[in-house]
Order: C-alpha cells, then sequence, then structure tokens
C-alpha cells in the first residue's frame, strides 16, 4: 500500500506538489497530466528518488525519507529513457547489475537472467552491446532489469513516450501481464483504459481522482 | 573498440581475464620498447594472426582502426616530414598493432569480466583511499556510454546542420553538454533506484 500524507515539493521557489494525500491500494494505478503539472514528481516520491518539503511518504508503512534504501527494495522505476536506465554495455551485465547490488547469488542471477529473457523472448540478446538494441528492445531490457530485482510495486514514467506503435503495444502487453502493483505514469490514455484507478493532476493538485471512465472525459475536457 | 565483447569459445575466449589483460601491458610494453620497423611488422602480423584463432575475421579487425584512420594518416604525414618515411611506417604501425591487441583483448572478454579483475587488481590501492568499485564503475559507465554520446553528438549536429550552424562550435558544445548533464542526472537517479550502494 502507497500512502501519500500531506505531501508538498518545492524546488527552490516553485511549488511542485502541493498538500497531496493519497492512499493507493489498487493493482493498475495511472497518474496523468500536462507537462509540468507534477505528475513525473510524484512518481519519483515513491521510491524515494524525490523526498517531500513537508508530508510523508509510506510504502507498506516505511517511509521513503528514513527508510530509502529499503523502499528501493520493494519499488522498482522504470524511467523514460531506457538508455538512461541501462548502465551496464552488455544486456546480461546490465541484468545482474541490480541483482549485485542486492547481494542475490550468482546462481540465482544466472536463473532469474535466464527466466526474464526468456519471458520477452529476448533470449538471443543475452551478450548483445547496449547500445547496439532497438528502442523496444531497450525499454524491455530496462522493464527487466527491474523485475528482476522482485519489486512489490513498479513505477513507470512515461515508458512508452520514445517508441512506435508496435514497441508501445509490446510493452502494454509486457506491463498488462504482471503480477505487480503497477503505477503508470503517461500521456497514453489508450494505455490506461482498462485501468482500476486514473489520477489527474493538474498544477501540483489532484485534480481528478477515479475509474478511467470518469477521469479520462474530465482530463481531456480540461486540456481542450 | 566500441563493438566489445564478440561472444564466441575459442582458445582466447576462455583464457582468464587477468593474464590477457597481463598480455596487453607485457604487449604493449614491448611495441614502445622495440624500435624495430621489421619487429613491429611481424608483432602486427602475429596479432593479426590471433584474430581468425579468437574465430574474429579480418574484417572485424579492419572495423578496430577503421574511426583512426584519418589519425593515422596525419601521424603518417608529420612524422614522414620531420623524421622520414622508415620512423613515420614505424610509428603508425606500432599504433595500429597496439589498437590490434587492446581489441582482441575486449572482443573476447566480456565487460563484467574485465571490469571483475579490474576491481581486484585496484584492491591493492584501497589503503591509499581508493574505492575498487567505484573505479570499476566509472569504467564500465564509460564503456557504457561513449556511444552513447556520440549517437546524441551526431542528433546535435544534424539539428544545426538543418538550421546551417554546423560550423557553429558552441551551437554544437552547448546542448550536448547540456544534454549530457540532465543524462548524468537520470543515469545517476538509475543508479540509485537500483540498489546500489556507494
Amino acid at each position: 500500500m502507497i500512502e501519500l500524507q500531506n505531501v508538498s515539493l518545492s524546488f527552490s521557489d516553485r511549488q511542485v506538489l502541493n498538500d497531496l494525500s493519497l492512499t493507493l491500494s489498487e493493482r493498475r494505478i495511472a497518474i496523468i497530466g500536462a507537462n509540468g503539472s507534477g505528475k513525473s514528481t510524484l512518481a519519483r516520491l515513491l521510491n524515494g528518488l524525490a523526498l517531500p518539503t513537508s508530508g510523508d511518504v509510506l510504502i507498506d508503512g516505511l517511509n521513503t525519507r528514513k527508510k530509502g534504501r529499503d523502499v528501493r527494495r520493494k519499488v522498482g522505476f522504470v524511467f523514460q529513457n531506457p538508455d538512461n536506465q541501462i548502465v551496464m554495455p552488455v544486456v546480461e551485465e546490465d541484468l545482474a547489475f541490480g541483482m549485485k547490488n542486492c547481494g542475490f547469488s550468482t546462481a540465482e542471477i544466472a536463473a532469474k537472467t535466464d527466466e526474464i529473457l526468456a519471458r520477452y523472448d529476448l533470449s538471443d540478446l543475452r551478450e548483445h552491446p547496449a547500445h547496439l538494441l532497438s528502442g523496444g528492445q531497450k525499454q524491455l531490457i530496462a522493464i527487466s532489469g527491474v523485475l528482476v530485482m522482485n519489486p512489490d510495486i513498479v513505477v513507470m514514467d512515461e515508458p512508452t513516450t520514445l517508441l512506435d506503435l508496435r514497441n508501445k503495444r509490446r510493452i502494454a502487453r509486457a506491463v498488462a501481464a504482471l503480477s505487480q502493483t503497477v503505477v503508470m505514469v503517461t500521456h497514453d490514455l489508450d494505455l490506461i483504459s482498462d485501468y482500476d484507478r486514473v489520477i489527474a493532476i493538474d498544477e501540483g493538485r489532484v485534480f481528478a481522482d477515479g475509474p478511467p471512465a470518469e477521469v479520462i472525459p474530465a482530463y481531456q475536457e480540461l486540456m481542450a | 573498440m566500441l563493438d566489445l565483447y564478440s561472444p564466441g569459445h575459442s582458445p582466447l575466449h576462455r583464457m582468464r581475464p587477468a593474464v590477457k589483460m597481463a598480455a596487453l601491458m607485457v604487449g604493449a610494453t614491448l611495441l614502445f620498447i622495440n624500435q624495430s620497423l621489421a619487429a613491429t611488422t611481424a608483432a602486427t602480423l602475429a596479432i593479426l594472426a590471433l584474430y581468425p584463432l579468437a574465430q574474429l575475421t579480418l574484417k572485424q579487425a579492419f572495423a578496430q582502426i577503421r574511426p583512426l584512420l584519418w589519425i593515422f594518416v596525419l601521424f603518417f604525414a608529420v612524422q614522414w616530414y620531420f623524421s622520414g618515411l622508415t620512423l613515420a611506417a614505424y610509428v603508425v604501425l606500432r599504433l595500429a598493432a597496439l589498437i590490434l591487441l587492446a581489441s582482441l583483448v575486449t572482443l573476447t572478454t566480456r565487460s563484467s569480466d574485465m571490469i571483475d579483475t579490474m576491481t581486484r587488481a585496484l584492491s591493492i590501492l584501497r589503503p591509499f583511499g581508493v574505492n575498487p568499485a567505484k573505479v570499476s564503475l566509472a569504467i564500465a559507465l564509460a564503456l557504457r556510454f561513449i556511444p552513447v554520446l556520440a549517437q546524441i553528438m551526431r542528433d546535435v549536429r544534424e539539428a544545426q546542420k538543418a538550421r546551417g550552424l554546423e560550423r557553429s562550435v558552441i551551437a554544437v558544445a552547448m546542448p550536448m553538454a547540456i544534454r549530457a548533464i540532465k543524462m548524468a542526472d537520470d543515469i545517476s537517479d538509475a543508479i540509485d533506484s537500483r540498489g546500489y550502494r556507494s
């Protein structure tokens, strides 16, 4: 369960998030909003990459301010640009990076690498240099690098923005099949049409919150 | 060298990374100590002969030195002008041999194995305040992001060319620097979010 308690965040004199209180317990949650609305900052709060100026963020009772490392083991984060997330030169080395940091054994690392590559039909790319992958392959490897660490929650910050339609659908299918709680920040309204809950953010506040059928039309009207 | 590892099961692939890296150090030193064109030519041919042994083609060998051909031409021309044809051939051949030898090691060694070996080797510097894990991560990041930065450079050049600014160093350097700094921030967050303990 994710809890935001009276969370505000500002950068120098700019208020990015303003007194947000939310409890997120659904399996598929989407956060939408215009550029600069604060939605990506909200996502970054969920695994402690950003800390609130005031208020608290709790992940299964763990405060991101005090238990950042534990929170990051529970909450995986997928960035918009996979090129900035894949940190090792070769695919299998990148998949191993997070697991090594978390103290997985060599046997566990090998088994989980095999499993995740097979799951996304990427086994042929095991020893492939990361910079030679296609955009869709890179994003799948970035997601895989997060999933192998067994997070309970996966936060994704616009993971389909840089992809073509085929790869968008590929990522959407991969996300739909995840057993974890997913918090998806996106501009792609089709991607979240079957989500359990959609939260629309505007100027650092919750503008609308509810099922997609209610929130998406209200958001479209706001953006008109 | 940016092609990095080429998967295979040759004797060179199976050789321990520490042995290959030590051989590279010794080989490079010998190439620089030696002053003979004949010996340098023989060394270059010997290194080229190792490529098929490592299940690599001569085309792959040439691909390693192709990006530096203009430097070879420049070195050759300057050396020929100042020191004569023999020394010019010796200097360029020595540089080519060194690159071919280093590439042979990177093409037959996984970067993770190379980094693990460097981490172990650098641990002797721990009493002097060197953190081997940090140095190794820096090396891995350099290997990973040189091609990414090269791609950004191409994108920025193309964008500035479309605006007629391809000759302006500032018009290329500024957006390049801004994107690199933004990218460094994101990479740092990505490393944090994947449990890295500094």
